[in-house]
């Protein structure tokens, strides 16, 4: 029973992980039509930059703050050099041209950090674990991160709902040429738009660096994830994402700590303990297949935000 | 009462809050030329995307010789013999305009699970498409890309591919959109013509053509047929007056 | 193919001829890499050839592609793990499984268009490497080896370099020639057409899902065949040949050498496995002089310009390859008519 909690509160968080880097793609594919395969390299770029302001600076948070502002950084220049010239255009060329510059970050990563990954440790005052029921531990670092993309993610809620930029990002996303007859700088508006969701991208990967890894690629493999996320919630959708990112986050781990003992019996202990893992990915993906073929836009299509 | 060609009952479409066809009942007996005429955002091509199948009708039944085809896809209404043509010109625009026109053969010409052979050395199908391009004046266009060639020609060339599969009835959207004087009165001769051998549903703004050209005339307004009839009685409708002639629509 | 005597033509006509005499040249200077490499090579341009079909000429942007060499290799993998070393059994199965897979994924993926696609095609080819991945008995992530290549029942021997690289060369012209034969035949037509304007082709009366299906499994089997042909060359096969980012490098390869074109596939593989071996030298080359000491890390990084090269590719140089071979023959072309004019 304790496990199982620990695991759904593992979901949780995973999910919640996954919520921020979906958010960001979702953001710029319904609003500029745009298909962003480098979104996994701002991620990978946030936990590397992370990882040496740290240690830098001695501290986690200051290292945190400093990354993510590098990642937005990162993200607006990367906009306006490379990505605005593909507004418009076929998605073939999206997956193209930024799929380069997947190729780009990697050799560039290894370039300036080197091949073998950093490390970044969990910063001694998220340091252990916290009861939060009577004899359950779980450790005060998750906790920290389910607290913050919780956070993040009714900023986000407040940002697109409540504000004027939220407003014109809307707009923007029905209308570009009426909102830019309207005086709001269109270009300004993408490219801030982008640098968000660079920045989201980037506090997903400094927030998973301590529990899981930074190393390059690591952006290949949960991009997919991420892609899944946005499908299933429906393009665009910000609230779809979160809903599917929980999903996924809960299949995701529950399907690795449960499968192998469901399969035991089945196959014998090698072939459960390879098998699992491979099939909660499947799963995942056998969600997707099965929502796009009941709702082919997704749980909330755009338009219903 | 002899069956009609095309015959539409109750035929509704809703796009969320907007209803874009309301109750619309026709019927086109063979041979006629019936004009389907309305101010902007009546609805007009959405009625002919649910006749061609483009669009599904949320209800209704639309009936082609005697064939429910209300909820048949548009790739079989095209086999029964019920062809359309497009406002916004709708072509092959990198290939030739022998190819588009001899595509457009081809799929009335058997199966395409022909793997092997070169499909533009089939006379059959190129003589047949040639034919096509005669009857429209743009034989001498053949070997043009199609991206090149003028506006009118392309209109020319959207009536000769509706024109390929050898249907019985034409659904013909706005042919004349963006043509000078010269032009529509060009291809007002031409409609005149086919109106001898096809049934033709006609979707216009242009008032000259129509009322040179329908035998009976439908008026939709907001989705919802006003009226029906003869061009004069439909001149003299008041209430279409009120709704429609009387704003200038045609520049 | 016009025929006529042009400056692409004569490019490609040379390449035609280079590869076939490649063995010649390896007998020649002893340099048996260039044998390693070059089946290589065109094994991948045959499995950029069957992506061309779909992708160039079909307009359908399949991201699952490279599951289909994965299927063909571990076929072959595993019927020889079992103890099925023909040919004859083998690359049918290998040919049978990848049409299977090709029928059920294309059989759900073209109800869905653009973006949903993209992700549900890459989905199942996810599917497929996880399947890899996932199944201890042949070796999971670790991959399996294939203790032998092959057999041809003594026909053909697979493990002498050259012959292998015949094989691979044959069944790549035939690939080709069966792809000029396919977009040229009413079949083709369709394809094409569909790729062009979906709307007006189900409009004049073609039911197109069938078409599409069926280009989806012709180029899903012949990939297969490039799976099977790189598990014997290779030796090896492991779930990564799977994994989304080598359909990507097919992707790359197609649109590189020019998509929709016959030989853009062929140019597309040459390139791509060309800077893959050739641009670390080059680089090294180049910064040499400046950084002795540092030249050789310097090559390493190749990898650096590529991603840029391909932006820019799809940015200005839409045609790929072929493309610029083109532009180049006709602008050769009105040069010579200026002169004789």
């Amino acid at each position: 029973m304790t496990l199982f909690i620990e695991q759904c509160l593992n979901g949780l968080q995973l999910g919640l992980l996954l919520f921020l880097l979906a958010a960001g793609l979702t953001l710029v594919f319904g609003i500029m039509d745009f298909v962003n395969l480098a979104h996994g390299s701002l991620y990978m770029i946030g936990a590397y930059f992370a990882a040496t302001f740290a240690s830098w600076t001695g501290s986690f948070v200051f290292g945190a703050v400093l990354a993510v502002a590098a990642t937005l950084l990162v993200g607006m220049v990367v906009e306006v050099i490379a990505i605005r010239r593909l507004y418009g255009r076929d998605h073939l060329d999206h997956v193209l041209g930024t799929f380069g510059l997947i190729l780009f970050f990697d050799e560039l990563v290894r370039l300036i950090w080197g091949p073998g990954g950093k490390s970044l440790p969990v910063p001694a005052f998220l340091d252990g674990s916290f009861e939060i029921l009577p004899g359950i531990q779980y450790p005060v670092y998750r906790l920290a991160i389910i607290a913050v993309t919780l956070a993040v993610a009714a900023f986000l809620y407040v940002l697109v709902m409540r504000t004027r930029i939220g407003m014109l990002i809307r707009a923007g996303a029905s209308n570009r040429e009426m909102v830019g007859a309207l005086g709001v700088n269109i270009k300004l508006l993408y490219t801030l738009v982008f640098g968000l969701g660079a920045a989201l991208a980037g506090l997903a990967g400094l927030m998973q660096a301590p529990i899981l890894t930074v190393q390059i690629g690591m952006g290949e493999n949960i991009l997919i994830l991420a892609f899944v996320i946005t499908v299933i919630g429906g393009i665009g959708s910000i609230r779809g994402a979160f809903i599917a990112a929980l999903l996924v986050g809960f299949i995701d781990t529950l399907g690795r700590s449960f499968l192998p003992n469901l399969l035991v019996d089945l196959v014998g202990r090698q072939a459960a303990f390879t098998a699992a893992p491979a099939l909660s990915s499947m799963l995942i993906y056998i969600l997707m297949a099965a929502v796009l073929v009941v709702k082919p836009q997704g749980l909330f299509p755009a338009g219903s935000r | 009462m002899a069956d009609a060609l095309l015959r539409i009952a109750g035929l509704a479409k809703r796009f969320g809050g907007i209803v874009a066809t309301d109750d619309v009942a026709l019927d086109v007996p063979e041979g006629e030329l019936h004009a389907v005429i309305g101010p902007n955002g009546a609805g007009k091509t959405t009625l002919i995307a649910q006749l061609s199948g483009q669009l599904m009708a949320d209800s209704g039944r639309i009936h082609f010789a005697g064939v429910d085809i209300t909820r048949t896809p548009a790739w079989r209404r095209s086999h029964l013999g019920l062809a359309r043509s497009f406002q916004i010109t709708s072509l092959f625009l990198d290939h030739s305009v022998l190819d588009n026109v001899a595509l457009a053969v081809q799929a009335h010409a058997g199966h395409s699970f022909r793997f092997w052979r070169n499909a533009r050395l089939e006379t059959g199908l190129r003589q047949k498409a040639r034919a096509a391009l005669e009857e429209v004046g743009l034989a001498h266009r053949a070997d043009a890309r199609a991206s090149l060639l003028s506006h009118g020609e392309h209109r020319l060339l959207e009536l000769a591919m509706a024109l390929a599969g050898q249907p019985r009835m034409l659904l013909l959207d706005e042919p004349m959109a963006g043509l000078g004087p010269d032009e529509s009165a060009r291809m007002v001769a031409m409609l005149r013509r086919l109106k001898q051998r096809y049934t033709i549903l006609l979707v216009e703004h242009d008032m000259e053509a129509v009322f040179a050209l329908a035998d009976r005339i439908s008026v939709l307004v907001y989705g919802r047929v006003i009226a029906t009839g003869a061009p004069d009685v439909i001149r003299a409708n008041d209430q279409v007056r009120e709704a429609y002639l009387g704003e200038d629509d045609h520049v | 193919m016009s025929g006529a005597i042009t400056l692409r033509n004569g490019v490609i006509a040379a390449l035609l001829l280079a590869l076939a005499l490649l063995p010649l040249y390896v007998q020649l200077t002893g340099d048996r890499f260039m044998l390693t490499l070059f089946s290589r090579i065109v094994i991948l341009a045959i499995a950029a050839v069957s992506l061309n079909l779909i992708l160039g000429y079909g307009g359908m942007m399949s991201f699952g592609h490279a599951a289909y060499l994965g299927i063909g290799g571990y076929t072959v993998a595993i019927l020889a793990f079992e103890g099925v070393p023909s040919a004859f059994v083998q690359w049918p199965a290998a040919l049978a499984a990848s049409a299977l897979f090709a029928l059920i994924v294309g059989a759900l993926s073209l109800r869905t268009r653009g973006v949903y696609f993209i992700m549900i095609t890459l989905a199942f080819a996810q599917m497929a490497y996880y399947l890899a991945s996932g199944t201890a008995r042949y070796g999971g992530d670790d991959g399996l080896s294939l203790d032998t290549r092959s057999t041809f029942a003594g026909l053909i021997d697979l493990s002498n370099k050259t012959t292998f690289y015949y094989v691979c060369l044959v069944l790549l012209f035939g690939s080709i020639l069966l792809v000029w034969r396919l977009t040229n035949s009413r079949f083709g037509m369709v394809l094409q057409g569909v790729r062009s304007n979906e709307a007006r082709m189900r409009a004049i009366g073609f039911p197109t899902f069938r078409y599409q299906l069926a280009g989806f499994v012709i180029a899903g089997t012949m990939c297969g065949l490039a799976g099977a042909l790189i598990a014997n060359h290779t030796e090896f096969v492991s779930p990564s040949m799977m994994f989304w980012t080598r359909s990507g490098d097919l992707i790359v390869m197609v649109v590189l050498g020019g998509m929709g074109t016959l030989f853009g596939p062929v140019f597309g593989a040459l390139a791509l496995l060309f800077l893959e071996q050739f641009l670390p030298a080059a680089i090294s080359t180049i910064v040499h002089p400046f950084n002795p000491a540092g030249a050789a890390k310097a090559g390493e990084f190749w990898q650096i310009v590529l991603g840029p090269l391909l932006l820019v590719v799809v940015l200005f140089a839409r045609g790929g390859i072929d493309g610029l071979l083109r532009a180049l023959s006709d602008r050769a072309h009105a040069q010579r008519k200026r002169g004789h004019g």
